[in-house]
């Protein structure tokens, strides 16, 4: 199992502070991230992965010290992150946007040993394999969720980022892909951060649950707990 | 009717080599949004390398090669030492940027080389073949320019659509950032592009060389024929670059043919400004859809 930890981590944009002194654990299963607009959920994701670089603070997966890590190495050392936006290469096929994925898996997690192979994937997303040839911008919104989070399972990941999985998605089709996702971790013991502003459909898969408020963290605690946390919800989530 | 022939098959191979230069900044547009005004200098300068291997009684072919080579580090050295630096949040700092290369490069060219014109050798025979008893215009020359270009294509294509690498390399000149969290070292690939859009470039450059004259701007006509045959296929086509230098490359044998030569260069932008007007995504070019 993979342990995330993150201490005091900071990060400014020119003059604004977007997190302060941001830290927590993720000792496994899905930790969901939730907060209003412009909590830093999304910073702190990007942050993580290497994308925006942090003023103060440590992250480590496991032994891995993430901020020395450039984000094209962070495939390699057990981390992918899935950006808000879905992140499909438009203009490669599904196949070659799966295959990008599949070359970024570090040499020893490729192979015999391998939980996530293109046939796996092709199981998990019917869909994907139907549409196999197609350019990936031919994709509706749900199949391109799929697309990202099968190329993101490809590296063979430790722990996974999903930054705003649901944005512009029917509830159905939600709750399709967050079931899916509930079953590779309890399956395949993939680790997940799930940074959501759909707090219920979030809360209703994930094990622990982080608030996030102008860049602090005001919550970490069960998804349970939060859930019947009515004061916390109405205050930062509002639901 | 002899005519209409030799103006066809002189376009043709005109047009293989604006083909080739227009690819070579489709590629470079491609994967960095620039428009590399540096890249006939770039030729030019490759072109002397060879020159100077010939003239030291290296053959021909060490000469192309060494041409070839050296297009590619230039293109890998250029990309490095200064594309990657400059805040290209303004898109006009990186074209003025590749303005203030062209004008480097021709200064120092005509530093180390020298300003005055020098032929420059040509590995086969520039007269055409003899058919009974009229003379086609296609040399030996021509008919290895064409191949050249062909296969020089042919690699890219290959390279593209069925590596590994060429999968990196479009990933990254589509979605940088997606990339680079895909595991992709993206400026890694944006420089290997570099390299080779300079090495189809010095190709191009050595193509127009052969048999002809050198000096320090011999190269820079093509930078308009080779820009309009970009713009022709859409700037973001490799195959609409090489169908827009061919068809170029004929419409432009024809005026020469037929109507002056001294027209050429008012044709070529004619052309140019009335795609466009016309069809200003180019002949070739579907409609914007990229970032999405």
């Amino acid at each position: 199992m993979t342990t995330l930890t993150v201490q005091g981590l900071t990060v400014d944009y020119g003059p604004v502070r977007a997190l302060d002194g941001v830290g927590f654990e993720v000792p496994g299963g899905i930790t969901a991230v939730l907060g209003a607009n412009g909590a830093g959920k999304t910073t702190l994701l990007r942050t993580l992965s290497g994308l925006v670089p942090a003023r103060a603070g440590t992250a480590r997966l496991d032994a891995t010290d993430l901020l020395r890590t450039p984000a094209e190495e962070m495939t390699r050392v057990g981390l992918a992150h899935v950006p808000e936006g879905r992140g499909v290469i438009a203009e490669l096929t599904v196949e070659e946007n799966l295959h990008l994925g599949a070359l970024g898996a570090r040499a020893a997690r490729r192979g015999t040993a391998s939980r996530f192979d293109l046939t796996r994937v092709y199981e998990l997303f019917p869909v994907l394999g139907e549409r196999s040839g197609q350019l990936a911008h031919t994709l509706s919104g749900g199949e391109r969720q799929m697309l990202v989070v099968g190329r993101a399972l490809l590296a063979e990941p430790s722990i996974l980022l999903l930054d705003e999985p649901s944005l512009g998605l029917a509830p159905r089709v939600v709750a399709q892909i967050f079931a899916l996702i509930r079953e590779l971790v309890d399956r395949d013991g993939l680790t997940v951060l799930l940074a959501e502003q759909n707090a219920r459909s979030a809360l209703s898969i994930a094990d622990r649950a982080l608030v996030l408020g102008l860049g602090r963290v005001v919550a970490d605690e069960s998804a349970a707990a939060l859930a019947g946390d009515d004061r916390l919800r109405h205050a930062y989530l509002g639901a | 009717m002899q005519q209409l022939l030799t103006t066809t098959l002189s376009g043709l191979t005109l047009g293989f080599v604006y083909a080739a230069f227009a690819l070579a900044l489709v590629m470079i547009w491609r994967s960095t949004r620039i428009v590399n005004f540096a890249q006939a200098p770039m030729a030019m300068i490759t072109a002397y390398v060879a020159l100077v291997l010939i003239d030291a009684g290296y053959s021909y072919w060490i000469g192309f090669a060494a041409a070839l080579l050296a297009g590619f580090l230039l293109g890998s050295l250029v990309e490095w030492l200064v594309i990657r630096r400059v805040d290209a949040s303004n898109p006009i700092n990186p074209v003025i940027l590749t303005l203030g290369l062209f004008i480097v490069f021709h200064s120092l060219a005509a530093l180390i080389f020298g300003s005055r014109f020098r032929s420059f050798p040509a590995p086969f025979g520039l007269r055409g073949f003899e058919v009974g008893d009229t003379t086609v215009a296609l040399t030996g020359f021509g008919i290895f320019t064409i191949l050249a270009v062909l296969v020089a294509v042919g690699g890219l294509v290959l390279l593209f659509r069925f590596t590994d690498v060429g999968l990196r390399m479009r990933a990254s000149a589509f979605n940088p950032e997606v990339s680079r969290l895909l595991g992709v070292r993206v400026g890694r690939m944006l420089n290997l592009g570099w390299a080779l859009a300079a090495l189809v470039g010095s190709l191009s450059g050595l193509l127009i060389a052969g048999g002809g004259l050198v000096h320090p701007s011999y190269m820079d006509p093509v930078v308009v024929y080779g820009f309009v045959a970009a713009v022709l296929g859409g700037l973001d086509s490799p195959a609409g670059a090489v169908l827009g230098g061919l068809l170029l490359g004929l419409s432009l044998s024809f005026v020469s043919g037929y109507l002056g030569s001294e027209l050429v260069a008012m044709a070529a932008l004619v052309v140019l400004m009335a795609v466009l007007l016309v069809r200003p995504g180019g002949i070739f070019g579907g409609i914007a859809e990229r970032r999405v």
